[in-house]
C-alpha cells in the first residue's frame, strides 16, 4: 500500500512539473515580446524591463526561476486584464466563486445520480428502468453549453422566475449549477446502473435473498455498496469535468468565476493569467485523481497493489 | 450390433459394459466410410464470416440502426444538399438580415411577385444576411470532418505505440506505460485551450510564408483547426494505446498463438492471421467513439470563441453566434445546437451498437 503511494505520488508530482514544463516553454514560443506596445519602445527600456522580469537570462535559467518563484506563490503579474496586479491575488479572489458552483453541482450530480442508476437497475427493463436510460443516454450526448443555453432561453426569455446572470443569492445558483452537473448526473445514473446490475446478479445477492434478507437491506447492504466502487473512480474525471465544464457555464451565465476569467484571458492573450491559472488548475485536477486513486485501493482490498492496473 | 455413427461422440458403452475384457475394436471400425457417413459430417450451412456475424448482430440491433441511419443522412445533408442551395455559406445577402426561418426580404418577396423563384431560408438567415441553413450543412461538415480526422489520428498514433508496446513487453513496455500515465494524467481541456493560444500566432505565420500545397490547405482550414489537431496528436492517442496494447498483451499469450507457433507458423503470419483480426473490432470501436467525442471537444471550443475561425462556421461557433442574441433569435441557437446533439448522440449509440456487434463478450 505504501509502496503504491509513493509510485502514484511521484507520478502526479512528475505530471505536474510536466505541465509546468510544457506551459512555460509553450509560452516561451510564442513570437513577441510581451512589452511590445503599439506604440513602440525604444530597445534601451525594452532591455532594462526584460532585465527587470529576468527574461534577459537563458530559458533553462527562467525556467528554474520559474518554479522556484510558483512553488512560493507567486505567479507573475497580469498583463491586460487588470493590468501588474498580482496573478495569485486574482485566482485567489475568482476561485471561491467557481468552487462553491463546483460543489453545489458535484453534490447534486452525484446524489440524485446514484439513486436514478440504483432505481433504473432495480427495476430493470421495466418503464422506469427505460426512462431512466433514455435520459442518461440524452444527457450524455448533449454538450454542456446546449444545456445551459437551453435553461438560459426557458428561464430568461419565456418563464422569467429564475435569475439568469450573476451570483446574488441562493436562487441564482440554481441554474448554473444544475446544468453544470447535469452531464456528471447522467454518468453517474448509468455508471451506478450497469455496476449495479453486475453487483446483483452476484452469487451472494442470491444466498442473501435466500436466506430471507429483505429487499431494502439487500440492496444497500450487499449491492450497492459493492456496486459504488466503480463510481467512486469516476469522481476525479468528474472533478475535471466540473472544472472545465465551469468554462462554458459560467459564460453563459455570467458568473465571475475563475472559469470565465480564464476563458477571457485566453481570448485577450494575458499569458501570465493563462499560464498561472492553467498550472494551478492543473495542480487542482492530478491531486484530485491522486486522492481518487489512493481511496479506491483503500476502500477496495480485492484490487490487488503493486502489480494492478493490468 | 450396429457400427457405432462414424464422427459421433458418443461414447461406445456397450462394449464397456461386457465385463472387464479390454476394449478391442472391431475390425468394422476400420472400414472406410462411406460417401452417406462422410455427408453426415459435413455442415449444412455456409460458414458465416467474422463480418457477416458482426453485421447480422447489428442489424438485429434496432438502435444502432436507426443511429446509423441518421449519420447518413447527415453525411448526405452535409456533402451533398449544398449543391442544390443557391446561396454560399459565406455569401453576404443585402437586404436579408436576421430573417426568421421561412421567411422573405422585401426585395425578395418583390422578385417572387417579378414570378422569379426564390429559393426559401429555411432556418432564415444571420445579422450579416448569410443563409442559416446553408451555414449549418457546412458546419456539419465541419464538424464531421474534425471528428473523422482526429480519430484517424489517435487510431494511427495509438495503434502503433500500443501494439508495440504490447509486442515488445518487459522494460520497454513498462517505460512507454509509464509515459502513457503521466500523459493520462495531463488535464487535456487545459492543455487544448493553451495549444489553441500558442499555436496560433507561429502557425499563420508559417501559412503566409510558407508557400508549399500543405500549409495552403492547412490555411484554408485555420489555425484553430490545425491546434486541435495537433492536440489530439498529443494527448487523446493515450486510450487507444492502452487498449491495444492490453488486447496484444492477452493475445499473444493464447493457446492458439502457441499452437501457431508449434505448428511452425511465422511471426508475420501470426501478426496476421490471429493478433490483427482479434484487434480489428477493438480498433473500430474506439475509432468510432472517438469520432463524436471530437466533435464535442471542437464544438466546447469554438463555442467559448477558439477553433474554427470565420467566416468558416462549425456548429459550437454557429451557436456560440446564436448566444449573442439569445433574446431576439433564440432559433439561431437552438437549431444548431440540436444539429449538434442528434449528431453526437447518433454516434454514440452506433458506436456502442458497434461494439456490441463486434465484441459481443462487452455487452452489458
Amino acid at each position: 500500500m505504501f509502496k503504491y503511494c509513493i509510485k502514484r505520488v511521484g507520478i502526479a508530482v512528475l505530471t505536474i512539473l510536466f505541465i509546468a514544463i510544457v506551459t512555460f516553454l509553450l509560452m516561451n514560443a510564442i513570437p513577441g515580446s510581451p512589452f511590445a506596445t503599439e506604440k513602440g519602445v525604444s530597445p534601451e527600456v525594452q532591455a532594462n524591463l526584460e532585465a527587470k522580469y529576468g527574461m534577459d537570462k537563458p530559458l533553462p535559467v527562467q525556467l528554474k526561476n520559474y518554479l522556484v518563484s510558483f512553488v512560493q506563490g507567486d505567479m507573475g503579474v497580469s498583463l491586460k486584464m487588470q493590468k501588474n496586479r498580482e496573478v495569485g491575488d486574482i485566482i485567489t479572489e475568482k476561485f471561491p466563486t467557481s468552487l462553491r458552483v463546483g460543489i453545489f453541482a458535484l453534490i447534486w450530480a452525484v446524489a440524485v445520480g446514484i439513486p436514478l442508476g440504483c432505481l433504473a437497475a432495480y427495476r430493470r427493463g421495466k418503464v422506469l428502468d427505460n426512462v431512466i436510460r433514455v435520459l442518461a443516454t440524452l444527457g450524455v450526448a448533449i454538450p454542456g453549453f446546449v444545456i445551459a443555453t437551453t435553461l438560459l432561453i426557458v428561464f430568461g426569455v419565456k418563464f422569467p422566475i429564475l435569475p439568469t446572470s450573476g451570483l446574488n443569492d441562493m436562487k441564482s445558483y440554481i441554474l448554473p449549477c444544475f446544468s453544470l452537473g447535469f452531464y456528471p448526473m447522467c454518468y453517474t445514473a448509468r455508471l451506478t446502473r450497469s455496476s449495479m446490475l453486475d453487483a446483483i446478479n452476484q452469487d451472494y445477492i442470491r444466498t442473501a435473498r435466500a436466506k430471507g434478507l429483505k429487499t431494502g437491506k439487500i440492496i444497500f447492504k450487499h449491492a450497492l455498496r459493492n456496486s459504488l466502487i466503480p463510481v467512486v473512480t469516476y469522481i476525479g474525471p468528474l472533478v475535471a469535468y466540473i472544472i472545465t465544464g465551469g468554462f462554458v457555464v459560467e459564460t453563459v451565465f455570467t458568473i465571475p468565476g475563475l472559469g470565465r476569467y480564464f476563458v477571457q484571458s485566453i481570448l485577450a492573450r494575458d499569458y501570465p493569467i493563462i499560464m498561472g491559472t492553467t498550472i494551478f488548475l492543473a495542480f487542482l485536477l492530478v491531486v484530485a485523481m491522486l486522492i481518487v486513486d489512493i481511496v479506491y485501493k483503500i476502500i477496495d482490498p480485492r484490487i490487488q497493489l503493486g502489480k494492478a492496473g493490468e | 450390433m450396429s457400427k457405432t455413427k462414424f464422427g459421433s461422440l458418443q461414447v461406445d458403452v456397450d462394449s464397456m459394459l461386457q465385463g472387464n475384457e479390454p476394449y478391442v475394436p472391431k475390425p468394422e471400425a476400420f472400414a472406410k466410410a462411406t460417401e452417406e457417413e462422410k455427408a453426415s459430417i459435413t455442415v449444412d450451412r455456409k460458414s458465416t464470416t467474422f463480418w457477416q456475424d458482426a453485421w447480422r448482430r447489428l442489424k438485429a440491433n434496432k438502435v444502432a440502426m436507426v443511429a446509423l441511419c441518421i449519420v447518413i443522412i447527415y453525411i448526405l445533408m452535409a456533402f451533398f444538399a449544398p449543391m442544390f442551395i443557391p446561396y454560399r455559406y459565406d455569401q453576404q445577402i443585402r437586404g436579408s438580415e436576421n430573417l426568421t426561418p421561412l421567411t422573405y426580404s422585401q426585395k425578395e418577396l418583390e422578385l417572387k411577385e417579378a414570378g422569379e423563384s426564390v429559393f426559401p431560408h429555411l432556418f432564415g438567415t444571420d445579422t450579416m444576411g448569410r443563409d442559416l441553413f446553408v451555414r449549418i450543412l457546412y458546419g456539419t461538415r465541419i464538424s464531421m470532418v474534425i471528428g473523422v480526422v482526429a480519430a484517424l489520428i489517435v487510431l494511427i498514433i495509438g495503434a502503433l505505440y500500443g501494439s508495440v508496446s504490447g509486442i515488445c513487453g518487459g522494460r520497454v513496455d513498462n517505460i512507454m506505460m509509464r509515459i502513457v500515465d503521466i500523459i493520462y494524467s495531463v488535464p487535456e481541456v487545459l492543455v487544448v485551450l493553451l495549444l489553441q493560444v500558442v499555436l496560433n500566432e507561429p502557425l499563420k505565420n508559417w501559412f503566409s510564408a510558407s508557400n508549399s500545397g500543405m500549409a495552403k490547405f492547412m490555411s484554408n482550414l485555420g489555425a484553430g483547426l490545425i491546434s486541435i489537431f495537433i492536440a489530439f496528436g498529443l494527448l487523446y492517442w493515450v486510450s487507444m494505446a492502452r487498449i491495444i496494447r492490453g488486447q496484444v498483451l492477452m493475445l499473444k499469450q493464447q493457446e492458439y498463438v502457441t499452437a501457431a507457433r508449434a505448428l511452425g507458423a511465422k511471426n508475420g503470419h501470426i501478426i496476421k492471421k490471429h493478433l490483427l483480426p482479434n484487434c480489428v473490432g477493438q480498433l473500430i470501436v474506439t475509432t468510432c467513439l472517438q469520432i463524436p467525442s471530437a466533435i464535442f471537444l471542437e464544438s466546447f471550443l469554438s463555442f467559448l470563441g477558439l477553433g474554427v475561425s470565420a467566416p468558416l462556421a462549425s456548429l459550437g461557433s454557429l451557436a456560440s453566434d446564436g448566444l449573442g442574441g439569445i433574446y431576439s433569435y433564440p432559433f439561431r441557437l437552438v437549431i444548431p445546437a440540436v444539429v449538434l446533439s442528434v449528431m453526437i448522440l447518433s454516434l454514440n449509440l452506433f458506436g456502442d451498437g458497434l461494439r456490441d456487434a463486434l465484441d459481443p463478450r462487452l455487452k452489458k
